[in-house]
């Protein structure tokens, strides 16, 4: 911390402050959790919820997330007038709140529940029962990701501002006024029918259950239940640092092995891993890359793993979609790879194979669904669920998570490099891809490349790497959030930076931050991801070309079949 | 000789366009020589269609309530016979209106053609420019504004110098004048006079503006329910580039200002600053959270001077006359004059220019002419939906910034609506929080669902549902709207319902608890009633009536049931011995 002679006077105490924008800031470094619906550090302050209000020395109301703080102010964060207010202002959004409480998704993770449990409020003060049991809104479906229902909607504005300032889609805003207002896509339309990208960060941002993620758990539970599917199940590398922190794995530590007992418990037949492909596709990646560097075809190349990206450029910038990489995401190459191969191991048994994936992402959901990944009239990958919903089927079938006794993936596809494993994070990608470039292929060459700037939270990462000992270079750039992707291609395209390759990632943090993941701010996709580069360090295998079971899959499975199974044309 | 017909918004709509026509055609077929012209709306509104004819000696006779055979007489006698029509002229109360007023923003409203700049020039127009430009720089304009003690005329009674010092102090180059013309309290329409009245005046104010600043561009944010104001805006502004007031080089000086016309779509929460600005800019027009104040980040995120219409119309004065004349005007701590908009039950409506500290009375009974048809005073709604209402008891009280403030009311854009003893005040508050409800832009929550609930609890109480427990509970959301809102909009929404359940909590009561409303207005608690000692029994009402709400066997007295009973007063209609009332 910078030090600073500055201070505020809370609740009689001294805290010191340096750069904190805001009052709220500083009042919850000093361990006081004022309550917020529409403020996150990470987005532009909205200032409407008024929660976060304080009391300063002369008995003045204020908002607390928006005034600034000041050397020696002093401030009250509990007094008669501001619990009043609160209280008021709760019971105000209350009032006609839908209270279908019992059955709603969001209950026992609602913002407002929540915070209305914490003051106390037990009865309904402000009574508009008639609105609070009526669906005025209908409920948008329409898109594979996520559900909107506007009926449970506060008006916080965190969705609008994460869609168009993080993200910078814009696929919904407010619309109507005062009373009428609502969140919705222009002209009210399906928010399938706008840009939306499916990345799920509304959701994840929305306190109440109006915008929520997609349950695909019924489906899974089918497949599982039933005796003519052979239930196979993919699991991503952010999965694994998420989970446990729902199960009170509070350090988001790598809790695979206990997944993958959970997994069978669960009914899976055969539990695989995501990683296995994500080696794949540095493999097929990085071949792509060389060869158009050599061939001098147009660049950056941009990586294809992550679908809200890939949809992010086909709906701005589709001029851009020759250059994003052809490769299928690891998630995709799973699907056909591992239907295929069921298909010739299997067959004398007449089990159908279902995929289902394991994502901390809400755009696999729609990924999944594209027609370019239909086979013979078969989806590649038949369920994607989300870490929430493999946390929710843990906890429907009773399984204690914490006292499973740890156990292995199955083989071949549950065999993956350390390299494969750090796809989870922003720069994992890139990481994977300049170990495999490199020729100095030892231990410490590998883990060297931590230095070269690949890795961080940042937003935007930009360094160069030498790929030979004549001094050539590669010129990387390594972006999550589409809002920054945004930025980037409005610097390529006006010619200020060049690039040789481009990873995106359109979540911030990359997959570790995924909409599909328990809710977490940087700090919490900071530890996910030095948790992922912990389990890196300590696999045998550093580099995607060791995976054991890569070279015999392209002599057999493979042979001719690359493009088919690897490699996609978006429509 | 001289025709000057009255044509602002309320002359037009009171058929002053047919009065011109017929004059024209007059002056035409007689082959007058008289020059028909146009001027804008004096604030006699009640006296419309105005006209004003200007003898050769330079000698004004006013004609009131014009109409277009009174014009043949006018025509005859007055043009062509020089003896002016007594009987039309207006009358020694019309006069006194407008002679018990003092008029700086509203001076030449009326009594000079708002489309021709040559007008307004000849009346001074333009000097304070001159003055400003040649004599003066940023600096010491701002200096002298401050002096002045003028304080923003649109609400808040900010002190203009200081805000204006403020952005010049900002060291971005590019900053901005904005004109709030957003007019949007119900009942006020003084912003609309002057733009229609007076154009150039408020041009000259934000020019100045612009050269205390150093800004190059100023923008009009006007409601586009204004469209002659927005005409003879743009008429004035492409006057005064042709004259050089406005463009490149203005006046041959080092100096250039071009002033932009933006419409705004009828939202009332647009005129708040930062909804203002967000609304120019082409976004949803919200208010924002402050800091940044609109001096430091305003319009286009730069340093942003923003005053209403009026106050900008006060600038040339002072710069043309100096602040001390400026400050002998009005009192010490609320310098200069400002325009109230009268309406409502008062003898004699229109624009009210007086000096800040005038009384309540004054301007009620000396330049209104008291309560219409001899009624009793009841209260003044004044500052519109943000304010609040003042009784009796208030009738002296200074009408200035602070001395409103204290009652719990604001001078606000100056609406002044007077209500007589037959007004209800639980309606009159109901009125505002309708209009407030609407209103709310919707971002914060005590400011969009409290003035939802408070609206339903007022609407219960005026149907005979409410609840004494209800009365705490208006108050009680009234409080937290108030204190924890996020702009004035919001914090002042409740003004209306707390200033009248204060001052007349009986009345409310009276709704509540005896289901009664003390002046019969409200309709949702009136019944109807048969008196048991007329009725006959004859069973007439009970065949009259629609939805079988009434009972009775024959020659015995009838009842209605109230909870079917939709008051359509048909069986009112049907009895023959007067039995059945609605009380």
């Amino acid at each position: 911390m910078i030090y600073t002679n500055k201070y505020m006077v809370i609740n009689g105490e001294k805290v010191p402050f340096a750069d904190e924008k805001n009052i709220l800031d500083v009042v919850r470094k000093a361990g006081i959790e004022l309550p917020t619906f529409c403020y996150y550090s990470e987005l532009s302050v909205y200032g409407a919820c008024r929660m976060c209000i304080v009391e300063d020395s002369q008995g003045n109301v204020i908002a607390s997330c928006s005034t600034p703080p000041v050397h020696k102010m002093e401030i009250r964060t509990n007094t008669p007038i501001l619990n009043k207010h609160r209280k008021t202002i709760l019971r105000m959004l209350l009032a006609s709140h839908c209270r279908e409480c019992t059955t709603c998704s969001k209950s026992g993770n609602c913002k407002l529940q929540t915070i209305a449990k914490r003051f106390g409020i037990d009865e309904v003060r402000f009574d508009k029962t008639e609105k609070a049991f009526k669906d005025e809104y209908p409920i948008d479906d329409s898109s594979m990701a996520i559900s909107r229902n506007p009926n449970k909607c506060i008006l916080c504005g965190d969705c609008v501002r994460m869609c168009s300032e993080s993200q910078n889609v814009g696929a919904i805003d407010f619309a109507f006024r005062g009373y009428e207002m609502m969140v919705c896509p222009a002209f009210n339309k399906p928010i399938s029918e706008t840009e939306c990208v499916s990345c799920g960060q509304c959701a994840a941002v929305c306190p109440t259950g109006a915008i929520t993620i997609k349950n695909d758990v019924p489906a899974v539970w089918d497949a599982i239940y039933n005796k003519k599917k052979r239930v196979v199940a993919q699991v991503a590398p952010a999965v694994r640092v998420g989970l446990g922190e729902l199960f009170g794995f509070q350090n988001s530590e790598n809790v695979m092995p206990l997944i993958i007992a959970a997994l069978r418990k669960l009914g899976f037949d055969e539990v695989y891993d995501t990683s296995f492909t994500a080696d794949l596709t540095v493999i097929e990646e990085t071949n792509e890359f060389l060869n158009k560097l050599e061939r001098g075809e147009k660049l950056p190349l941009f990586t294809s793993c992550c679908p809200a990206w890939v949809r992010y450029v086909e709906n701005k910038h589709p001029e851009l979609m020759p250059q994003v990489s052809t490769c299928k995401s690891p998630q995709q190459m799973f699907g056909s790879l591992v239907k295929s191969y069921m298909k010739d191991k299997y067959q004398d048994d007449d089990r159908e194979t279902f995929v289902v994936s394991i994502m901390p992402c809400t755009a696999k959901k729609m990924e999944a669904r594209r027609e370019e990944f239909i086979t013979d009239g078969f989806y590649d990958v038949d369920a994607v669920i989300s870490t929430e919903g493999l946390a929710d089927m843990i906890t429907e079938a009773g399984i204690v998570f914490k006292e499973l006794e740890p156990e292995a993936h199955d083989l071949p596809f549950g065999m993956f490099s350390g390299g494969g494993l750090i796809f989870g994070t922003t720069g994992g990608v890139t990481e994977a891809v300049i170990r495999k470039v490199i020729q100095d292929k030892t231990h410490t060459s590998i883990d060297n490349i931590k230095f070269s700037g690949v890795r961080g939270m940042e937003g935007i990462k930009e360094f160069e790497f030498p790929i030979n000992e004549e001094g050539d270079a590669i010129r990387i750039a390594v972006v999550n959030g589409l809002g920054n992707a945004e930025r980037l291609i409005q610097r390529i395209n006006s010619g200020d930076v060049e690039y040789h390759f481009v990873e995106v990632m359109a979540c911030p943090g990359g997959c570790v931050g995924g909409a599909g993941q328990p809710f977490g701010l940087a700090d919490k996709k900071k530890r996910r991801t030095e948790s992922l580069y912990a389990s890196d360090k300590q696999t045998n295998l550093r580099h995607s070309d060791e995976n054991p079971f890569i070279p015999p899959l392209y002599e057999g499975l493979l042979k001719d079949r690359v493009h088919e199974l690897l490699h996609v044309h978006y429509k | 000789m001289k025709i000057a017909i009255g044509q602002g918004s309320c002359g037009i709509a009171s058929g002053s366009k047919k009065i011109e026509e017929a004059f024209r055609r007059h002056v035409a077929e007689n082959n007058l020589q008289a020059e028909v012209t146009i001027t804008g709306c004096i604030g006699s509104c009640y006296l419309e269609p105005i006209v004003d004819i200007y003898q050769d000696g330079g000698q004004m006779v006013r004609y009131v309530h014009m109409t277009e055979d009174k014009v043949d007489k006018v025509v005859r006698q007055h043009l062509m016979g020089h003896e002016p029509v007594e009987e039309y002229r207006i009358s020694k109360s019309g006069t006194d209106f407008l002679e018990k007023q003092t008029r700086i923003a509203l001076k030449n409203c009326g009594l000079i053609n708002p489309e021709d700049i040559r007008d307004y020039i000849k009346v001074g127009g333009y000097k304070a420019l001159k003055k400003a430009i040649f004599e003066m720089d940023g600096k010491t304009i701002c200096q002298e504004v401050e002096k002045s003690g003028l304080r923003g005329r649109g609400g808040g009674g900010f002190p203009t110098g200081k805000k204006w010092g403020l952005v010049a102090a900002q060291t971005d180059p590019i900053k901005y004048v904005v004109c709030n013309a957003d007019e949007g309290d119900p009942g006020a329409f003084m912003d609309r006079s002057v733009m229609e009245g007076d154009p150039h005046k408020m041009l000259e104010g934000m020019i100045i503006a612009g050269i205390a600043i150093g800004a190059q561009i100023g923008y009009i944010y006007v409601r586009a329910e204004y469209p002659l104001a927005v005409k003879r805006l743009k008429k004035a502004i492409s006057q005064a580039e042709e004259w050089g007031f406005l463009g490149k080089n203005i006046l041959g000086s080092k100096f250039s200002f071009e002033i932009r016309i933006n419409l705004g779509a009828g939202a009332f929460v647009c005129g708040e600053g930062s909804a203002l600005t967000a609304s120019i800019e082409g976004n949803r027009g919200m208010p924002r959270v402050k800091p940044p104040r609109t001096v430091e980040q305003g319009l286009f995120g730069k340093p942003t001077i923003l005053n209403n219409v009026e106050t900008f119309s006060h600038i040339p004065f002072i710069i043309a006359n100096g602040a001390q004349i400026y400050r002998g005007i009005g009192i010490d701590k609320s310098p200069g004059t400002k325009a109230f908009a009268l309406t409502g039950n008062v003898n004699k409506t229109g624009l009210v220019e007086v000096p800040m500290g005038t009384s309540l009375r004054e301007v009620i009974f000396d330049i209104g002419g008291g309560i219409k048809n001899n009624k009793a005073f009841k209260a003044v709604q004044i500052g519109g939906p943000s304010g609040g209402c003042l009784t009796e008891k208030y009738l002296d009280l200074s009408l200035d910034f602070d001395s409103l403030s204290k009652v719990g009311a604001m001078v606000g854009s100056g609406g002044l609506v007077v209500m007589d003893e037959e007004t209800c005040m639980v309606s009159i508050a109901k009125f505002f929080m309708d209009f407030t409800e609407q209103e709310s832009c919707g971002k914060c929550v005590p400011c969009r669902e409290g003035t939802h609930l408070m609206n339903e609890i007022l609407d219960d109480i005026v149907n005979g549902r409410g609840t004494k427990e209800q009365i705490d509970m208006l108050m009680e959301l009234a409080d937290t709207i108030t204190t924890t809102s996020l702009c004035g909009l919001g914090k002042t929404a409740a003004l209306p319902v707390m200033s009248t359940i204060r001052e007349f909590q009986d009345e409310y009561y009276a709704h509540v608890v005896e289901k009664r409303c003390p002046t019969g207005k409200c309709k949702g608690l009136k019944r109807i009633e048969i008196i048991v000692g007329k009725c006959k029994g004859c069973g007439l009402c009970l065949d009259a009536c629609p939805v079988n709400a009434i009972s009775g066997k024959r020659r015995q007295p009838h009842v209605i049931d109230k909870s079917s009973c939709t008051k359509c007063k048909l069986c009112i209609d049907s009895c023959k011995f007067d039995a059945i009332v609605e009380i």
